[in-house]
């Protein structure tokens, strides 16, 4: 038996709440991730997905409960982890190819070499023309390709993305959908996809975790039964993406509603 | 793409005539400032003839002839170069070590919560301080050379420039740090391409004012007792009631504040090309 990337046992984590007391983002929270695998997280808006992220990225310490990654338990940023954030986090002041060769650059890699890489993965993205430009000058969906090259160039064996495309628009969201499909293809690297959208969810992962409302806990983990390579688009209208879309949808639609009574009770 | 243009070719006027449309209006803009400054001087020079005393209130060709005297036949203290080079390296030192001070502590500050918090009264309070009357105590610890001036230039600029450091070193996203630590880098890297550069526009802002500051602190340092320099210029005229000369030195001070005004935008449009143009970049002041 393999040895999961990821384990969280039974992690908890708590935040001073903004009028006195603590708010707890995730409850007991269970959850493993085998190696080169891609699980999408899905659950209500603002149940405390992201909480988990940062737990298993170490830029958080779990109040409780444990944090493994590759069976060693999280004190700092574990290495090897990418992390692709909601908003953008690209440097401003940089150009693309600056912002791609950013990664080895802090891990001590030379600039010429660092250069090199980042110029092969910044055509990998698709963006071999724009190298020079800055962030200000690039289309929201250019930016998110940009990000996704500047974590991938150091090649990380997990990939810890937070709802990167849910900005975009609906035509870009898919085509970056696709092009994450096919550069995690040949990595290997076990992706924790966090969303609300389920469709994205299903049609992206092998594994999806339904999560419940505030504070977040797992519900339900379906396998998703479809074949790679997928077409993100095409694979949506399959009777086989439409019964297991029904199954999921089915557990998390009473987390959803939940969530919105909470919401409207709180507003 | 090519359909789209030519349809609004013929509702639109076209790029040649909007460049030309700019052109004139820019000639416009000028052709009234001139006109402007001319109006001003003319009534200026013709009421100080025949109606207000010109011992008290001066002239424009006064001034004008003061100013030829001074960068001909020199001043009371010797060649006018020597007071400009005198002020400005006063003003350009105070500048550079008030600004570094200003940015290194501003960032350290901005950067950690506890040693923030123990310096706030402190510098609640240096900041409440008249800082000009500083220059009298300069004088004191430093005598009537260059120094002395230095140093009060340097607590202007100091101020000026250490607010908007701790700003923007406190307002750096959260986000770009966060992302920048999963990427590697260590404390320092950090500080050095995350924290500098995004604050780098907080501080621009504050160097423009800043070396005006410095200018006067320069200037009324000299006031306060100098042998050589602008402010030593201003002071004497005021001592011997030549309006004239107190003009003629604002006007040289002047000068040079524009020019370091114009370095700094160069420098500042040099390190922050990322930026994108600001909306309504025309209409600054």
């Amino acid at each position: 038996m393999t040895t999961p990337v990821i384990e969280l046992r039974g992690a908890t984590k708590r935040f001073p709440a903004a009028g006195g007391g603590t708010h707890t983002a995730v409850r007991e929270l269970t959850l493993t991730v085998e190696p080169g695998e891609f699980v999408a997280v899905v659950g209500p808006t603002g149940c405390g997905k992201s909480t988990t992220l940062s737990l298993v990225s170490g830029l958080e310490p779990a109040s409780s409960g444990e944090v493994l990654v590759r069976g060693t338990p999280v004190r700092q940023i574990p290495t090897g982890v990418g992390y692709m954030f909601q908003s953008d986090a690209i440097l401003p002041w940089r150009s693309v190819l600056d912002n791609v060769a950013a990664g080895p650059r802090y891990r001590g890699v030379t600039k010429r070499e660092a250069r090199q890489q980042a110029h092969a993965w910044v055509e990998r993205v698709g963006l071999a023309g724009f190298a020079r430009y800055y962030p200000h000058q690039l289309s929201g969906g250019m930016r998110k390709r940009v990000a996704l090259a500047q974590t991938l160039v150091n090649e990380p064996e997990i990939l810890l993305m937070d709802e990167p495309f849910s900005a975009l628009d609906v035509q870009t969201r898919a085509l970056m959908q696709d092009e994450l499909l096919r550069l995690w293809a040949g990595t290997g690297a076990a992706v924790v996809f966090v969303t609300h959208d389920l469709e994205e969810a299903i049609a992206l992962a092998d594994t999806v975790v339904v999560m419940t409302a505030s504070p977040a806990t797992v519900k339900d983990t379906f396998r998703v039964p479809l074949d790679r390579p997928r077409d993100v688009e095409e694979v949506r209208l399959t009777p086989a993406f439409l019964e297991i879309y029904r199954e999921v949808w089915e557990s998390l639609r009473t987390e959803v509603a939940k969530a919105r009574e909470e919401a409207s009770r709180v507003g | 793409m090519s359909v789209d243009t030519q349809s609004t070719v013929d509702t639109q006027p076209s790029g040649d005539t909007v460049v030309r449309r700019r052109r004139t209006r820019r000639g416009l803009v000028w052709l009234v400032r001139v006109a402007a400054v001319v109006v001003w001087l003319v009534s200026w020079e013709l009421s100080a003839r025949y109606w207000i005393d010109p011992f008290y209130y001066s002239m424009p060709s006064k001034i004008a002839g003061r100013l030829v005297d001074w960068f001909t036949k020199g001043t009371a203290f010797g060649s006018i170069w020597t007071q400009i080079a005198v002020t400005l390296e006063e003003a350009v030192l105070g500048f550079v070590i008030g600004a570094i001070a200003g940015v290194v502590l501003g960032i350290v500050l901005g950067r950690s919560r506890f040693l923030a918090d123990v310096a706030a009264p402190f510098i609640k309070a240096a900041n409440a301080v008249p800082r000009i009357v500083l220059a009298s105590l300069f004088i004191i610890w430093f005598g009537l050379g260059m120094s002395s001036k230095v140093a009060t230039a340097m607590v202007l600029v100091f101020f000026a420039v250490f607010f908007n450091a701790f700003q923007g070193a406190r307002e750096v996203d959260r986000n770009l740090i966060d992302n920048a630590r999963i990427l590697g880098a260590s404390r320092l890297s950090l500080l050095r391409t995350i924290v500098v550069p995004s604050a780098t526009s907080w501080i621009f802002a504050s160097l423009h004012s800043a070396f005006g500051f410095a200018l006067i602190g320069a200037v009324v340092g000299e006031f306060t007792g100098a042998d050589k320099g602008l402010g030593l210029l201003i002071n004497n005229a005021q001592g011997t009631f030549d309006a004239a000369g107190i003009y003629a030195g604002m006007i040289i001070t002047t000068v040079l504040a524009l020019g370091a005004e114009w370095l700094i935008s160069t420098a500042e449009k040099r390190l922050l090309r990322w930026r994108p143009p600001a909306a309504g970049a025309d209409a600054q002041i």
